[in-house]
């Protein structure tokens, strides 16, 4: 028993060391005085203050932010129609199609997306002058795509999770389909549609290449910046940000994490009574 | 109580004859040839049936019977193939389930989690625009009436299941229906809470006036709940009657085996009078005389069905020698009230044989390989031509 939880301890040790040792550096190296990333020159809050002077990485940040919204929120719209049909409609024709489409951004490389969906902006400019040039709307709608396969398939599991006869008792109680949807169903997949949003805020912020295939001059995301001057070498600046994500990260992932607690912990206690 | 405009004396006089046998009365729900095909698969094979206002209607089958298609037919969540459904004399044909003046409770009670046990119960009077003050009476009243009413405020998954079950019936009666359906009700309790609460669900029942139709496959529940019975099987309902009607006098083989334990014999007509028959069993071995008339042709292959209960268990031969077969205890099973015992004929047929135990001591009755004699009256007894 001993010597088998003391392999476990060094084990769990190793693990945690492997995930968290680089975080720890960075965010260390985001408080050194040395212009060079690599040498140690005393601790100093410098590269905070230039990162909130560089209107170029906040500017981004604010886009990024925007972009994550408002594709996160239409995302999870679209996927949960989508969703909602896929498991609910019973068969009909078309539907491995619609399926197909749904999952393909999940398996599809996103080189290949980001390309395909530059090919389409440029060729639906040519045909309709729609959308005119590239920036953060075609940004947003490339976004919308590949998060709303995650809504979808997340809100379709949720429904088959979910017991048919709760809409049925609803109808026979008065419901007609349309408040259906609203009083029963849409509650009951709330959670799942939550995450659904987080999901593709987090994505959305996170992309990298689709964002660089179908962005215009003058519309650079945070990854994009970041990855741009990362290229010229590394900056401190950049270090200071990402300790700041890692930050607001920690703590909603802190948050959540409490809140479900709080959640289970509470249903126990009820259903011990 | 609040319901008194909607209380109805209970059946007083004896002689005022049920709705079911007086000639010509309305039917309150009628089912006229419904079919209900899935595919290849008949669910629902031309049944037709009236329903009666204030009965306690019971559809009793095994799984695959048919019978929860046809609660859900009437409920309007799945449309007959062919046929049609008649409520208050109003054809169901198209009228959608939101629309319908029935209500239905669900085998899984089908509560909404989200929603507190007031406002699950207040579900269906929030849909029909009632105003909120009327809303919050009723739902107090129904609360109260299944005794709920200090649950309120709890949500589904803080009840018990025995709690779900009545805010279930309470959330499906509020909106006071001409035609409650019910799903398997009891299914999901324990044997105690179920007795208690069959009782319970026959003194809401007589108190509302409401009509139910309940699906079952648990012949103890249809029997003590019912005012009449269908039994069905593979689509079509065998036989509709009252409780003890379907008990005693089974119409087929499928009846008389899925209702209860019968034993059967089989054996030709060998004299069919009027009012009595006589019937030569090979399998037990004797002539098994009948005191009803049947109709059938000459040397027609029949059964005779006696329940273990009506057959008497001897050392000694009976004086009476009707009705008498012989054969050796094989198996003895003491169940507290009563004892069942598995006696092995000549023939080789096996009959199941109960007796209460009237006495608390055992050790000078019956024992394994005991030889004994089974006899019964000829109108325990009843022949099954199909």
């Amino acid at each position: 028993m001993q010597t088998k939880s003391r392999f476990l301890t060094v084990t769990a040790g190793l693990g945690y060391l492997f995930l968290y040792a680089p975080i720890f550096s960075l965010i260390i190296y985001s408080f050194n005085k040395s212009k060079l990333v690599t040498v140690w020159g005393g601790w100093s809050l410098k590269w905070y203050s230039e990162l909130f002077e560089n209107e170029q990485i906040i500017n981004a940040a604010l886009l990024s932010l925007k972009i994550a919204f408002i594709s996160a929120t239409l995302a999870v719209v679209l996927g949960t129609m989508a969703g909602f049909v896929l498991s609910r409609f019973g068969p009909f024709k078309g539907k491995m199609i619609l399926s197909g489409w749904v999952t393909a951004p999940l398996v599809m490389p996103e080189v290949i997306t980001g390309l395909s969906l530059l090919l389409l902006f440029v060729a639906m400019e040519g045909l309709f002058g729609w959308p005119s040039g590239r920036g953060t709307l075609t940004i947003i709608i490339a976004h919308t795509t590949f998060c709303l396969a995650y809504v979808a398939v997340i809100v379709q599991s949720r429904l088959a999770s979910m017991d048919e006869t709760l809409e049925e008792a609803a109808m026979d109680l008065g419901a007609k389909p349309g408040s259906l949807f609203f009083l029963v169903t849409l509650p009951l997949i709330m959670p799942a549609i939550i995450s659904g949003w987080l999901l593709s805020f987090t994505l959305s912020l996170d992309d990298l290449v689709i964002a660089s295939f179908v962005s215009g001059p003058g519309n650079s995301t945070l990854p994009m910046v970041i990855f741009s001057k990362v290229r010229l070498g590394v900056t401190p600046e950049v270090n200071a940000l990402a300790t700041l994500m890692i930050a607001v990260v920690a703590i909603g992932v802190i948050g959540a994490v409490y809140q479900m607690r709080r959640q289970a912990t509470l249903t126990v206690k009820l259903d011990d009574k | 109580m609040s319901f008194s405009e909607q209380i109805v004396p209970s059946p007083t006089s004896a002689e005022q004859l049920p709705l079911w046998k007086q000639e010509g009365a309305e039917p309150f729900l009628r089912i006229e040839n419904v079919t209900k095909n899935f595919g290849e698969f008949k669910a629902v094979d031309n049944i037709s049936l009236d329903i009666y206002k204030k009965e306690l209607f019971c559809l009793l089958g095994g799984s695959g019977s048919g019978k929860s298609t046809l609660l859900r037919m009437l409920a309007g969540f799945e449309t007959p193939t062919s046929g049609r459904i008649l409520i208050d004399g109003v054809d169901m044909a198209g009228i959608q389930p939101w629309e319908r003046p029935v209500n239905m409770m669900f085998q899984s009670y089908a509560l909404f989690p989200h929603l507190s046990v007031a406002d699950n119960v207040a579900f269906g009077l929030k849909r029909e625009g009632v105003a909120k003050a009327e809303i919050k009476k009723r739902v107090a009243e129904m609360l109260d009436m299944v005794q709920l009413g200090h649950l309120g405020k709890r949500k589904p998954h803080q009840l018990s299941g025995g709690q779900r079950q009545r805010v279930a019936l309470a959330r499906a009666l509020i909106k006071r229906p001409k035609l409650l359906l019910l799903d398997e009700p009891l299914g999901a309790l324990d044997k105690k809470l179920r007795e208690e609460t069959q009782f319970e669900l026959i003194n809401i029942q007589e108190e509302l006036g409401v009509t139910f139709v309940v699906v079952t496959h648990d012949q103890e529940e249809a029997m003590t709940l019912a005012t009449r019975i269908g039994v069905m099987n593979q689509g079509i309902i065998v036989q509709t009657d009252e409780p003890h009607d379907v008990y005693e006098y089974p119409n087929s083989k499928f009846v008389a085996d899925f209702i209860g334990s019968v034993n059967m014999f089989e054996g030709k007509v060998i004299q069919d009078e009027p009012d009595s028959v006589q019937i030569d069993s090979k399998e037990a071995g004797t002539t098994l005389f009948v005191n009803h008339g049947i109709s059938c042709s000459p040397d027609q292959v029949v059964n005779v069905a006696i329940r273990p209960e009506k057959i008497r268990i001897s050392k000694k031969e009976p004086e009476k020698g009707v009705n008498c077969i012989q054969g050796i205890i094989e198996e003895i099973a003491y169940m507290g009230s009563l004892s069942v015992f598995r006696v092995r004929l000549a023939s080789g047929k096996e009959v199941r044989v109960t007796q209460p135990n009237f006495t608390r001591s055992m050790g000078d009755r019956f024992t394994w390989n005991d030889a004994v004699f089974l006899h019964w009256d000829e109108d325990s007894s009843v022949v099954l031509t199909s």
